[in-house]
């Protein structure tokens, strides 16, 4: 289990984390999803301990990164799959971190075997692809058998076929009980691997919930209609309080009423449909209007003096 | 490495590797740097270099002098320390040895390795005292053996001509001063990991470091004339190499090994201030 409260971290002037509380539980893939320099990288350093809070805790399974000595034990992290010195090879790597750590060398052939790079492990970590070296990232978060694992984007510069079994591989290490914090920018890849959304934007929480309410809570929700006299229904939505944009010369997109309510009023007017059909947003949508609240939100506290 | 055979209990994960006892953590880092350090062929590279300018120079320089031997100035002939001569290819070789010592730690930073480094081991002094304890290790042995190599063959050299004295090792100050020379370099090698942990940047912990050995002895030098020897003999060149000569010390210099604590001095603060930087930065 991971557990921030009040996290805040400062780089000079850039407020990159703030007030930031949340807890990861055990069991499930926990998705942390932001924008590009939303945050989530600089959240993950801080829970390995790597730069410090300015503000604010962050503690896994109740007790802060530094106080282990051999913290690979309880927790696995890949932060950065290039971050590895390019002549060292793959094995080396894992050799030193596995020493390091008191782990066994024979556990080093399994991580190698289990994420399926022992063809090329005594190959220099340099030659490497970002798909190879974010195997070995993997290898690495595995390599002390952990309960909380962080994946900082490990997807990035998979094949689909890696896309794949990174996704098994995650559910299955939720399924063993063990915590599971991956996070990512691609919204549509979360919707696939993980159970429970924290999302954040500009360092600020902006959800903490399930895939499906977060996609639910989304006002994206709307109506498609198409008919040739779109130009006569549109002030007719309207008047029933519901917002209809013009999308084209026939269609018309409805936000506000369910297909069954713009059904009625077409008819009752007798309007012609050619098409009326229910769309669902994407997390995709969602999530950038999200993230696109999140944005006006803090361009509030400068124009209304931190009124929230 | 005593490994407790106790597993770990929080959460329902059941796990299968055992935990390893506290107290062998130091051992355990020190293991983890001494598979960095060999796992990357450079390290063999600049050792080979050390030992081969160490061992070439010192020939080198004891064949030219045997072959002017009939043209010397009784000076020289009187003040001179063959010991120390075979030795002198350590001035050029400690390039090579400090910036290994620099490239322990700031190659770490460059490739952004040491977030990992520092990710397995988050006691990050720890973590400097067993790069310090493994190079420093390496330096001494391998600066040793090349000592005793140039020692011998700059002996054998000097043994060619009458004109004047070789060393034995069983004369005074000689084996004080073979081992001595793998001393100053492994001290050197510290002095690189300080500079390199203050520094992070691989060139600017080098420009730090020759800038230290070899440009500020050459600017202390333009000052005037009671100032340039007093400040002169506290440089970390001049308080440190008398340790691998056997040469008479002048008044210009510190005694023997009031000389090489101020060296060992040099790099017991850097280390100090990397150590002191290190818990208080971000990785």
């Amino acid at each position: 289990m991971i557990e921030a409260t009040g996290l805040s971290k400062r780089y000079g002037s850039t407020l990159a984390v703030d007030d930031l509380s949340f807890t990861v539980p055990d069991g499930r893939v926990t998705g942390f999803l932001g924008p590009n320099g939303a945050g989530k990288s600089t959240t993950m350093r801080l829970i390995v301990g790597l730069d410090a809070p300015t503000a604010g805790r962050i503690t896994v399974n109740g007790a802060s990164y530094h106080d282990r000595r051999f913290p690979l034990h309880e927790v696995g992290a890949l932060l950065e799959a290039k971050a590895i010195h390019p002549s060292r090879s793959a094995r080396n790597h894992l050799r030193w971190l596995a020493q390091s750590n008191g782990i066994s060398p024979r556990r080093v052939d399994e991580v190698l075997e289990q994420v399926g790079i022992s063809a090329v492990a005594r190959k220099r970590a340099g030659t490497f692809s970002l798909g190879m070296s974010q195997r070995l990232g993997i290898a690495a978060a595995l390599l002390g058998d952990p309960e909380v694992l962080l994946l900082d984007e490990p997807v990035n510069g998979l094949d689909p076929e890696g896309i794949q079994w990174v996704r098994r591989l995650l559910r299955s290490l939720a399924a063993e009980g063990r915590t599971v914090f991956v996070s990512s920018h691609l919204m549509s890849e979360m919707a696939l691997t993980a159970d429970h959304l924290i999302v954040i934007g500009k360092g600020h929480l902006i959800a903490d919930a399930s895939v499906e309410e977060v996609i639910a809570r989304a006002s994206a929700n709307h109506v498609k209609v198409v008919s040739p006299q779109a130009g006569v229904l549109r002030p007719l939505i309207a008047t029933a309080g519901a917002d209809a944009e013009p999308d084209g010369d026939d269609t018309l997109i409805v936000t506000g009423l369910e297909c069954r309510e713009v059904g009625i009023i077409a008819a009752n007017a007798g309007i012609t449909l050619y098409e009326l059909s229910p769309r669902e947003a994407s997390l995709e949508e969602a999530f950038m209007e999200m993230t696109h609240d999140s944005a006006e939100y803090l361009a509030g506290p400068n124009a209304g003096g931190g009124a929230a | 490495m005593n490994v407790a055979e106790t597993a770990l209990s929080t959460g329902g994960v059941h796990k299968t590797l055992p935990t390893p006892s506290p107290a062998g953590q130091f051992v355990a880092v020190v293991r983890a740097e001494w598979t960095k350090l060999w796992s990357v062929r450079s390290t063999l590279w600049s050792l080979l270099v050390t030992v081969a300018i160490i061992v070439g120079l010192g020939a080198l320089f004891c064949a030219a002098r045997v072959a002017r031997a009939n043209h010397l100035d009784p000076g020289e002939i009187r003040n001179f320390d063959p010991a120390g001569f075979s030795l002198n290819g350590i001035f050029l070789a400690q390039l090579a040895v400090g910036v290994l010592g620099v490239l322990v730690i700031s190659s770490e930073y460059a490739t952004g390795q040491i977030r990992a480094t520092f990710g397995a081991t988050p006691q990050r002094t720890l973590v400097l005292a067993a790069k310090v304890v493994v190079f420093t290790a390496v330096a001494f042995v391998v600066g040793l053996a090349a000592c005793f190599a140039a020692f011998f063959i700059g002996q054998t050299i000097l043994s060619g001509t009458t004109r004047f004295p070789h060393a034995s090792l069983g004369d005074p100050g000689v084996l004080r001063a073979v081992i001595g020379g793998a001393m100053y370099l492994a001290v050197l090698g510290a002095l690189g990991i300080g500079l390199g942990t203050i520094l992070r940047r691989t060139a600017g912990a080098i420009a730090a470091l020759v800038g230290l050995l070899l440009i500020l002895p050459i600017l202390v030098n333009f000052l005037p004339s009671p100032w340039s020897t007093d400040i002169g003999k506290y440089l970390p060149l001049s308080a440190g190499n008398n340790i691998f000569h056997t040469a008479k010390l002048t008044s210009s210099d510190l005694s023997l090994w009031v000389g090489f604590a101020v060296f060992c001095a040099y790099a017991v603060a850097s280390l100090i201030i990397g150590a002191v930087l290190l818990s208080r930065r971000d990785a």
